[in-house]
């Protein structure tokens, strides 16, 4: 995790005066979330018909790793088999549609190498069946791995998975797109929402694994740059326990009311448990009466099945009526990343890597990706903006960056990292 | 109980009166609304709401039918179109549409509908004398925009998430020509004199305007208004005069109409309405324009010749089409 450089003062987003966030507050959620793209996002010049090569294939790869991952502790929640490529899927064939009319053909090649197992043949049986633009389903060690891979360096990879800020900073790669949003980007979007609500005393929980303790890092983060005070912390050590039994009901809500006693006046319990735990356990079993927001609770997320706004339902349907559930954000991301491809395709008539890139990485590239606005890449770090939706288990909340938060660029620079904080300094 | 009926007797000429004063010569605007499940009946010489009729889930796109009797209805979460009679305000039949109908266009000739089926990327032709589907003709990802030639051979497709306008020949159901233009178009109209076709982009947030004799974009307007952030200009509907002069083009969450000349493609002025305007209208003179605003739940009325918004009427809830007689 880089430091935060508190740069209080010179920050953008501070702008936001009080006057602003009154005004957000009365206008309400949505008319808020429907702003913003970036200033990169109107292709004016393109004023001609761009009519691709007849019989352009494009061949892309999805490389994932058999790790066991944990199911939702809901009985509600479904346990997806698939999650990622089924948006991957769903985007291959909105990719053929729109080939038809122009004589191109997009296909998927699929590899999943054992847990642990050999990447470097992994990526050889998919370059060896034509794929140069890999999406990588993999946590942020492995990326890291495929993509310094001698064989990888003229790759495209697309991160449709790891969030870890590190690979948006110092450990940034020219040959890696990152598609999911990074941890800093969800809790910005979050503590964005926060501060408009004046929820600004937070109580910190934390599970014990890395990526519970990535995320709660990200919150630490986000507090100091929107002003928000942790008033405690606490941890949660996990104990490991099945999905469901017959009589756990009763120990859970003692064991969440112990863990939330005796802490200091606060407005909203913050939850950092990616992986599952205890996070879900927490809302109306709080020693205080609190909201829960976090990992559980009030999420940030790409993508979320409540999103119905932009033409957001049409997706929905098209992704249930193709895989008979519903779409989560790993499939979401999957899908904008095979879509990313398809529109420079399509626009450029090409798709070597090198051609795909400098289109992704150029003024003229935008995607309709059901935000309300184009997404885009930030040159940089090569990371997607976008608007994060907050979400309660069953219904969208709100869309950050919330009203007011300013940002010289375009509103949505103002979730995650941005330019001068980072090492990351690609495409110069 | 004598004052009831003595109120009754009144209500009933009140409405005899306005019946009379408003055959002669009086618009009437029909307004969907998305989320209200409802169409809204507003007396433009009054310029308020008389009535609101409930329909199917979700009507967005409406038309007029050829004798202006019947309005025809996309109730896209019932999957099919309601045919609402306009004296009686009754819906009469539905027709098929094949899933999800968004928007539609009646051909000049008041015998067919094309029918933008969101969900399964087709547009379907629909024979309305039949109530029966004539033919399916597979299009790009979400098909939405629906735009005819004055002379009926030629039908213009959107489709969303390919983003592009297909053209298609009426006598042989065939796309014959498609052509890219900017992210997420929503909106395909001819000029009455059918040699262009406006398209709205938009995430793109442009307007192309495509020649329709070699399908090559000759024009992008571009949007600029000072103090809104340009990603909240987002081109939607289009209507432009029958004397081909003047397009007036709905910009979304900029909560703005754009005056467009069409021979110079110069916006000549944007015109502020309701939160998030979506489509437009003229009265059959020309003389009014309505806009429906989705967030605000309501239409403004702009005058045309003044180029100004004279008025905002409340309809129901997320006003999304209108048609006029």
């Amino acid at each position: 995790m880089t430091a935060a450089k508190p740069r209080l003062s010179a920050h953008p987003w501070l702008i936001a005066s009080s006057l602003a966030l009154l005004i957000l507050i009365s206008v309400g959620f949505f008319a808020g979330a429907a702003v913003a793209q970036d200033e990169a996002a109107t292709p004016q010049a393109n004023t001609t018909q761009t009519t691709a090569p007849a019989g352009l294939t494009v061949t892309i790869g999805y490389l994932t790793e058999a790790i066991p991952e944990p199911a939702p502790l809901s009985l509600v929640e479904i346990v997806a088999k698939d999650k990622g490529l089924a948006g991957a899927k769903v985007a291959l064939a909105d990719n053929q549609t729109t080939g038809k009319f122009l004589k191109q053909t997009y296909e998927l090649k699929e590899k999943t190498v054992d847990a642990g197992g050999d990447l470097k043949a992994g990526l050889d049986d998919l370059t060896g069946q034509g794929a140069k633009l890999i999406v990588a389903d993999l946590t942020a060690d492995r990326l890291l791995q495929l993509a310094d891979l001698p064989e990888a360096k003229d790759l495209v990879i697309f991160n449709i998975r790891a969030e870890d800020d590190g690979l948006r900073l110092k450990n940034c790669r020219a040959n890696i797109f990152n598609v999911a949003p990074s941890r800093a980007m969800k809790a910005d979007a979050l503590a964005q929402y926060l501060a408009v609500k004046r929820w600004m005393r937070w109580v910190l929980v934390s599970g014990s694994n890395d990526a519970d303790k990535a995320f709660a890092d990200a919150m630490r983060h986000s507090a100091k740059k929107f002003g928000a005070k942790i008033v405690e912390e606490r941890s949660y050590e996990f104990k490991a326990g099945s999905r469901r039994s017959d009589t756990g009901e009763q120990q859970i809500r003692k064991q969440m009311a112990d863990l939330t006693q005796r802490l200091p006046d606060y407005d909203v319990l913050v939850v950092a448990d990616e992986s599952e735990v205890f996070g879900e356990y927490l809302p109306y079993r709080t020693w205080d009466p609190r909201p829960v927001v976090g990992t559980q609770g009030l999420v940030p997320t790409a993508w979320h099945r409540s999103q119905e706004q932009w033409g957001g339902m049409q997706m929905q349907r098209r992704f249930e009526a193709a895989t008979h559930r519903w779409m989560l954000e790993r499939d979401y991301s999957a899908w904008v990343a095979v879509r990313a491809i398809g529109e420079a395709a399509t626009r450029t008539g090409k798709a070597d890597p090198a051609d795909i890139r400098s289109y992704l990485v150029s003024d003229a590239f935008t995607l309709g990706a059901f935000k309300g606005q184009g997404v885009t890449f930030r040159k940089w770090n090569q990371q997607l903006r976008q608007p994060i939706v907050l979400a309660s288990p069953l219904m969208l909340v709100s869309v950050s960056p919330q009203e007011g938060f300013l940002h010289q660029r375009t509103p949505l620079d103002t979730l995650g990292y941005d330019e001068p904080e980072s090492a990351c300094h690609l495409n110069k | 109980m004598r004052r009831m009926r003595w109120t009754g007797t009144l209500v009933c000429v009140a409405l005899l009166t306005s019946v009379a004063a408003g055959s002669a010569q009086a618009f009437t605007a029909y307004v969907s609304n998305e989320k209200g499940n409802s169409i809204s009946v507003v007396d433009l010489d009054k310029m308020e709401v008389t009535a609101t009729v409930t329909v199917g889930e979700r009507p967005r796109g409406i038309t007029l039918s050829h004798d202006k009797k019947q309005l025809y209805i996309c109730t896209s979460d019932a999957d099919h179109i309601e045919v609402l009679d306009l004296d009686t305000l009754k819906v009469v039949t539905t027709l098929p549409s094949g899933p999800d109908p968004e928007l539609f266009t009646l051909s000049p000739d008041g015998k067919t509908l094309y029918v933008a089926n969101e969900d399964n990327n087709m547009v379907t032709v629909l024979d309305v004398d039949q109530g029966s589907v004539a033919s399916e003709i597979p299009v790009g990802t979400e098909p939405e925009g629906m735009g005819v030639s004055p002379d009926g051979k030629w039908l213009v497709n959107t489709s969303e998430t390919t983003s592009m306008a297909h053209f298609i020949d009426t006598a042989t159901h065939e796309v014959v020509d498609s052509v890219l233009v900017d992210t997420r178009p929503r909106f395909a109209k001819f000029t009455p004199d059918g040699k262009f076709v406006w398209v709205s982009s938009e995430v793109g947030g442009t307007v192309s305007i495509i020649d329709a004799a070699t399908r090559k974009i000759v024009h992008k307007v571009t949007f600029e208004i000072a103090g809104v952030r340009k990603e909240t200009i987002q081109p939607v509907g289009i209507a432009i005069t029958d004397d081909g002069k003047t397009a007036f083009v709905a910009l979304g969450p900029a909560n703005r109409v754009a005056v467009v000349d069409v021979a110079s493609y110069k916006v000549e002025k944007y015109l502020l309405v309701g939160q998030r305007v979506w489509q437009l209208a003229f009265t059959p003179d020309n003389k009014l324009l309505l806009s429906t605003n989705g967030e605000s739940n309501d239409i403004s009325v702009i005058d045309v010749a003044d180029r100004k918004v004279t008025k905002s009427i409340t309809v129901g809830e997320l006003p999304w089409g209108v048609a006029i007689r």
